[in-house]
């Protein structure tokens, strides 16, 4: 067990606390599944924080100069590097600090980015950071496509998902690759903590995140994030469909410490597939024969989660 | 007292970073840059250097990890060269606008292909617009001084700006010479402390590059280019500065036996030295040659070159880089902008030379001038002339 865990005391709906430091009023879609997830994870680190953003739809809403969403100090340099920026504030605090130029109060530093970011271009530098073991934590908010530019395929699509790169048409059903599976990984990299959440379980989202911050050593949370404008799926459904993808075991819920798996919830009823595809105008196109290959899969992939869970 | 020693010039580089006591130094390993963050690697893990040393996995995060260690405070260093300042390209206008001081020496080095580990200037010049102050040094000592020169300048709140010591691979970074490595009483005395107006810290914060909408951009990049333009009196203000506690004295633009001459070569970096072998030569011969060479790049120090260089007839300038299907090589079209129009300016030829490690020689030197003095009397067919390319 890693010792900063030990004595760890969740987050629950009755002290959940009232401190905002991602402010309302900043510019996101409605419905949007990401800042929504942002916000809790924000309030779960709390303002003794510093925010390595990487570029994307959660740096473009929050910060159009001269407003700022951001009541935390706040850095973005680019679109694949933040967890090369925060390798660098960390390391300076850490200096900093030896030389009596910084408090000595701990202070958590976050890269945060979206799938494109963190799964494809982003890949090599979260990675460096990683292996050379930076106490930070990397907060992926995964849309499942490139939404800020407009809809467009990245590692982390869902199989059969149309996007703008990624059309169905005669020659094609959509998305013809299977999710990249990036929490598997950073699971690889043999750091301390790893685990996927999703706004639908917000304290279990919350708790996540602040056992990231505490372990000492580098921690990555996956997130999943409904994006009603990217997915065609209405924006006041943003988190019955994060729930459903969990009831329906295509995003798993669990955590790697130390190299275990450890589920979070247990799906032993699950919901068919159909059930979270159907509404989405991205799935709209998919025949029967393409749900039940999903489901198939779906269905493998979360028993191989609960056999790692299993081996202790 | 300061010492003069027999040091290679790389380790010099990094001595001067220890005295400069850098807190950041992000960095990975690129021929010809790898001995200076070698020895800075050794100095911290020896604890002679109180500093992180970030062992990256490429140019491109060490310039990302630069900037987040810049904007949260601490004094911050690297260095790179060729193909991995292309790497960085990409961030590397990102801290001179966003006005974060990190000072990187450019161990200069060609471009591929053919892949060429040797020297040019090509590396850098394809990176003239990302708004650093930049310098070239001519000699060890020179790369030395510039170096604390740099984050002098840098960090001093009316400047604010990243900034690059450029040194020829090789002709520099790799040989020894005698250098005066300066007392650490005398550097505290140069450099005061790292104190940025602004950085990251949570009992202050503030958000760092932010979205800028089309009415704040344009707002945005003046801002930078009135910085660095304005950095010019801080630069030459340090260089006095300098001069007083250390006894050299820099110039933007140095002379040689420019009186009376009615050739003048210009150069940049390491060759100026053959360069003035090849004038002295020239002038034994009673040929009325003379050197400008340009110390401070950018800003460009268009008053002290005009003051320099305007009184001469003919000015041969030598580009150790070939920009393909442009008219000339960047030093010449700048000097053909600054005396555009000008009455009584001299006339510019642009020569393209060094190029890959290939030696700039005394004899090549002559060949340039002998060419400048012939097309001021005939204008040559093109705009400029690759000096040395073998027929074979």
């Amino acid at each position: 067990m890693i010792p900063e865990l030990e004595k760890f005391k969740g987050f629950s709906a009755k002290n959940l606390p009232k401190e905002e430091p991602l402010a309302p009023g900043h510019r996101a879609c409605q419905g949007c599944g990401e800042v929504l997830a942002l916000r809790m994870v924000m309030k779960a680190l709390g303002k003794n924080v510093i925010v390595c953003n990487s570029t994307g739809c959660m740096e473009i809403i929050t910060s159009p100069y001269p407003q700022s969403a951001w009541r935390v100090p706040w850095i973005h340099i680019a679109f694949e590097n933040s967890a090369s920026v925060a390798s660098g504030v960390e390391s300076a605090l850490k200096v900093m600090r030896r030389k009596g130029k910084f408090p000595k109060k701990h202070v958590d530093i976050m890269a945060v980015g979206g799938d494109g970011a963190t799964g494809d271009i982003g890949l090599q530098w979260i990675s460096g950071a990683m292996e050379r073991g930076h106490d930070f934590l990397y907060v992926c908010l995964d849309n499942e496509a490139y939404m800020n530019t407009g809809v467009q395929r990245s590692g982390c699509t869902p199989y059969g998902a149309m996007t703008t790169t990624s059309p169905p048409g005669s020659q094609s059903f959509g998305q013809v690759t299977w999710k990249k599976n990036v929490p598997a990984i950073m699971v690889a990299h043999n750091i301390p903590y790893v685990a996927t959440a999703s706004p639908a379980y917000y304290l279990d989202l919350m708790n996540k995140i602040k056992k990231a911050a505490l372990v000492k050593g580098p921690a990555y949370v996956h997130i999943y994030s409904p994006c009603p404008t990217g997915w065609g799926s209405p924006g006041e459904k943003s988190i019955e469909y994060a729930r459903l993808a969990v009831e329906t075991k295509i995003f798993p819920l669990y955590e790697v410490i130390e190299g275990r798996y450890i589920l979070s919830r247990k799906i032993s009823k699950p919901k068919p597939v159909e059930e979270y595809l159907k509404g989405q105008k991205r799935f709209k196109h998919l025949s029967q024969e393409h749900i039940d290959y999903i489901q198939k899969r779906v269905d493998a992939e979360y028993e191989r989660i609960v056999r790692l869970s299993q081996m202790g | 007292m300061a010492k003069r020693v027999g040091i290679e010039v790389s380790i010099a580089i990094a001595e001067a970073v220890k005295l400069a006591d850098a807190d950041v130094i992000p960095a990975y390993p690129i021929t010809p840059q790898t001995h200076i963050v070698e020895h800075l690697s050794e100095l911290v893990a020896n604890g002679e250097l109180d500093a992180e040393f970030i062992p990256v996995e490429s140019e491109h995060a060490a310039m990302s990890a630069c900037c987040g260690a810049s904007a949260a405070g601490a004094r911050t260093f690297t260095s790179s060269s060729s193909q991995g300042l292309s790497l960085m390209s990409e961030i590397l206008y990102i801290p001179s606008t966003m006005r974060l001081p990190i000072v990187m020496v450019v161990a200069n080095r060609a471009l591929s292909a053919p892949i060429s580990i040797w020297n040019d200037h090509q590396d850098i010049m394809v990176q003239r617009d990302i708004g650093w102050i930049q310098t070239f040094a001519e000699n060890g000592q020179e790369a030395v001084d510039l170096t604390l020169h740099a984050f002098r300048v840098a960090e001093d709140r009316k400047v604010s700006l990243p900034m690059i010591v450029n040194i020829d691979g090789f002709t520099l970074s790799h040989v020894i010479e005698p250098i005066e490595i300066p007392d650490q009483e005398e550097v505290d005395k140069f450099l005061p402390p790292f104190k940025p107006r602004y950085k990251l810290d949570p009992r202050k914060p503030i958000s760092m590059g932010p979205v800028g909408v089309p009415e704040v951009y344009t707002e945005a990049k003046v801002a930078l280019d009135n910085a660095l333009k304005a950095s010019k009196r801080v630069v030459l203000k340090a260089w006095d500065e300098f001069a007083e506690i250390f006894g050299r004295k820099y110039n933007p633009v140095e002379t040689y036996r420019t009186e009376d001459a009615e050739v003048l070569l210009v150069t940049m970096g390491s060759i100026s030295e053959t360069a003035m072998t090849a004038v002295d030569a020239m002038r034994d011969s009673g040929q009325k040659v003379g050197l400008v060479r340009i110390r401070l790049w950018r800003p460009f120090p268009s008053v002290e070159f005009r003051k320099a260089a305007g009184k001469a007839k003919v000015l041969a300038v030598i580009d150790r880089c070939l920009p393909p299907g442009a008219v000339c090589g960047p030093v010449g079209e700048e000097l053909r902008s600054l005396f555009y129009k000008v009455p009584g300016a001299p006339k510019i030829f642009s020569f393209v030379a060094g190029l890959g490690g290939r030696d700039v020689t005394v004899e090549r030197f002559e060949e340039i001038v002998d060419k400048a003095k012939a097309y001021a009397k005939r204008r040559p067919k093109e705009l400029y002339e690759v000096i040395g390319v073998r027929e074979k």
